[in-house]
């Protein structure tokens, strides 16, 4: 079903063209609804750079891009997505052409100067929205800042498709968004049963919806299923993995090339990955949303998404995380493709071990190059760490010394 | 009872054989391009020399990179636990094990009752190992085994990058060039090492007793220089290289 909605998603997007529909490129963190409200397809090169990695044509294409001049510690979405661009080819025949590009910075600052270089590439317009970093909540000054900008993008678009903003229209679309956003927490939220129905392997996979189509009514269909699907295994006492004795909690992006491989590691070890997180970024600024004041709301939860907030913040969400999902363990991705992701995370390791003594392991890779992955040293460390959870020997809260 | 013990590293194969407590001999060799070969000829090897039978092995376990390899072991077991058995085996009070291997750098450490508590291991880089040191003595044209006592001789050593062992072999030979005095750059290549694995180490919670375990304890000049950032002295046992070994012979005990 999941499969049949994104096979027409990017049917329509890539017929859009002939339609006369138009087709903007999009951050994953980035305000989609007014593109909804105006019939404006969003298209996620993050989203396609995950396709990318998991068909596992991640490292051609960042040669290719190493090859075109940018360095290989470029971000390997941005990279592979450049490379597409000038290329026939990539998983779906390529994305379709953009007639607008929006960047959001809420997530990292590569994407402005990637944006900006599609812009060139594809010679269209870009709207940047800026989101001043929250270290210590968020500022009146930012608020407005931001507020304004949502004015600002909504001309942007009247501008390029030469039709007014239907504010009611705003309205329905915003009620859409909040709830498939409820909803798919919920789904995360069915990870607290022992065992766990599913693991962050499965939200990787259903997360695209919530990335790509929040705001219509088929991610709310879906999520709707996919919600009672969950509550009928925990009912029927189906796990995720087979005999889950041990409750991870994953840090950072995926490695998308390596999930298959990751997933069968750890149920080896009888263990599941329980929260992750990646997955719940999509829903948890919802609290900041005024279902009543949608479009204007939308700015300060854009503005403080799990990416753009400081360290102190982050390890207070990971050890809520902790307690709500019973985490025996966590396991952090040193992503080298995502630096504001991974920078902190021995800190806020640090805070996790001094408040909650729960064991951390980082491993290094890049999320969408596997010529950057050692099996090898991956598989040592993942075993190292189960064996060490598995002899009990938990730190204690506070430290040792 | 007797247990055997099986480190299968990148660069040295190890074994290990006790008897209730008692080391009754080890053995060290090149692993090697064959590691599942390495592993069946150390065996027959140390046994053969302590003249026991394969019978009476009650179990053996074995660890290192080569660990899933070693098809007669009764349990794979990596290094990260079997270095801590080791240590806590020689030494019940250690509570943080440096272990510099052939192509690996970690830490543990250790709770009172020789449980992991946590480890940290060096990113995928050899820059910092035993490898490190190894492309270092072959383009310096010395012995390994008398590096700790040239770089002594040196009260000034020389700046050596510690980001990538290629890099820095080309610093040294410049240095070379130069006509640098060898003990300095010795001195030099031994303050980078440490350097870069002191920083990792200070990511984890470790305090004194400290042990140093791996092929690269066997270097007086690393130990030196650690000792001197952690301020601290630094126990390095007569089994160092081996001590992965002696802890796979240490679990085999309680399979």
């Amino acid at each position: 079903m999941m499969r049949q909605i994104m096979t027409e998603y990017y049917i329509c997007a890539k017929q859009a063209g002939e339609k006369g529909d138009k087709v903007a490129w999009i951050t994953s963190g980035g305000p989609v609804e007014p593109l909804i409200v105006m019939d404006v397809i969003p298209v996620y090169p993050e989203n396609y750079g995950a396709m990318i990695g998991a068909s596992h044509m991640g490292g051609d294409l960042c040669e290719k891009a190493e090859a075109m001049g940018y360095s290989g510690d470029l971000c390997s979405y941005a990279r592979a997505d450049i490379a597409c661009s000038t290329v026939e080819g990539g998983p779906i025949g390529g994305l379709p052409r953009p007639d607008m590009l929006i960047c959001c910075n809420n997530i990292c600052s590569t994407v402005m100067k990637w944006y900006e270089i599609q812009a060139r590439y594809y010679n269209v317009p870009l709207f940047i929205f800026d989101t001043p970093f929250c270290h210590q909540g968020m500022t009146e000054q930012a608020g407005v800042y931001v507020r304004r900008q949502i004015q600002e993008y909504i001309t942007f678009l009247e501008q390029i498709c030469s039709k007014r903003f239907d504010y009611d229209r705003g309205i329905e679309v915003g009620r859409l968004s909040l709830e498939a956003q409820r909803l798919w927490q919920q789904v995360l939220d069915t990870t607290t049963n022992r065992p766990s129905p599913m693991s962050a392997f499965d939200a990787f996979f259903f997360l695209a919806l919530i990335v790509t189509l929040r705001g219509t009514d088929k991610v709310v269909d879906f999520y709707n299923f996919l919600l009672e699907e969950m509550k009928e295994r925990v009912g029927e006492g189906i796990s995720a993995v087979p005999k889950e004795r041990y409750r991870l909690l994953w840090d950072n992006l995926p490695v998308w090339y390596r999930l298959k491989w990751l997933s069968e590691k750890f149920s080896a070890h009888d263990a599941c990955l329980v929260a992750d997180t990646y997955t719940s970024a999509w829903s948890r600024s919802m609290k900041y949303i005024d279902d009543n004041n949608f479009i204007e709301s939308i700015a300060e939860a854009y503005t403080r998404i799990y990416l753009n907030i400081g360290v102190d913040e982050m390890a207070g969400i990971i050890i809520g995380m902790i307690d709500k999902y019973s985490v025996d363990g966590i396991v952090m991705h040193s992503n080298r493709s995502c630096k504001p992701y991974s920078f902190g995370q021995y800190d806020i390791m640090r805070i996790i071990q001094k408040k909650r003594g729960t064991p951390c392991l980082m491993i290094e890779s890049h999320m969408n190059d596997e010529r950057s992955f050692s099996e090898s040293q991956i598989s040592t460390r993942i075993d190292s760490f189960m064996e060490m959870i598995k002899q009990g020997g938990s730190l204690t809260p506070g430290g040792l010394y | 009872m007797k247990t055997a013990g099986i480190d299968i590293g990148s660069i040295t194969t190890k074994a290990a054989v006790l008897e209730d407590g008692v080391i009754l001999g080890t053995m060290l060799s090149f692993t090697g391009y064959h590691a599942e070969q390495a592993g069946a000829k150390i065996y027959r090897a140390i046994l053969s020399d302590l003249g026991i039978d394969e019978q009476h092995i009650h179990k053996v376990v074995s660890t290192g990179y080569g660990r899933n390899s070693v098809d007669f072991a009764d349990k794979a077991v990596t290094e990260i636990i079997c270095h801590g058995a080791g240590g806590y085996f020689l030494n019940p009070a250690v509570r943080t094990i440096i272990d510099i291997g052939g192509q690996d750098s970690k830490a543990i450490i250790l709770d009172p009752n020789g449980k992991v508590n946590d480890f940290v291991m060096n990113d995928k880089c050899a820059a910092g190992t035993g490898r490190f040191l190894e492309v270092m003595a072959r383009a310096m044209e010395v012995n390994l085994d008398d590096f700790g006592a040239i770089s002594f001789k040196s009260s000034n050593p020389s700046k050596i990058s510690s980001i990538c062992t290629v890099f820095a072999e080309s610093e040294v030979i410049s240095l070379i060039s130069k006509g640098e005095p060898r003990e300095n750059i010795i001195a030099g290549i031994h303050e980078a090492v440490a350097s870069r694995v002191f920083a990792m180490i200070r990511r984890l919670d470790a305090g004194p007793p400290i042990m140093m375990t791996g092929g690269v304890a066997k270097n007086v000049g690393v130990v030196r220089s650690l000792e001197k950032r952690f301020d601290a002295k630094i126990e390095v046992s007569g089994y160092a290289q081996l001590n992965g070994a002696i802890g796979a012979a240490v679990l085999a005990l309680d399979l």
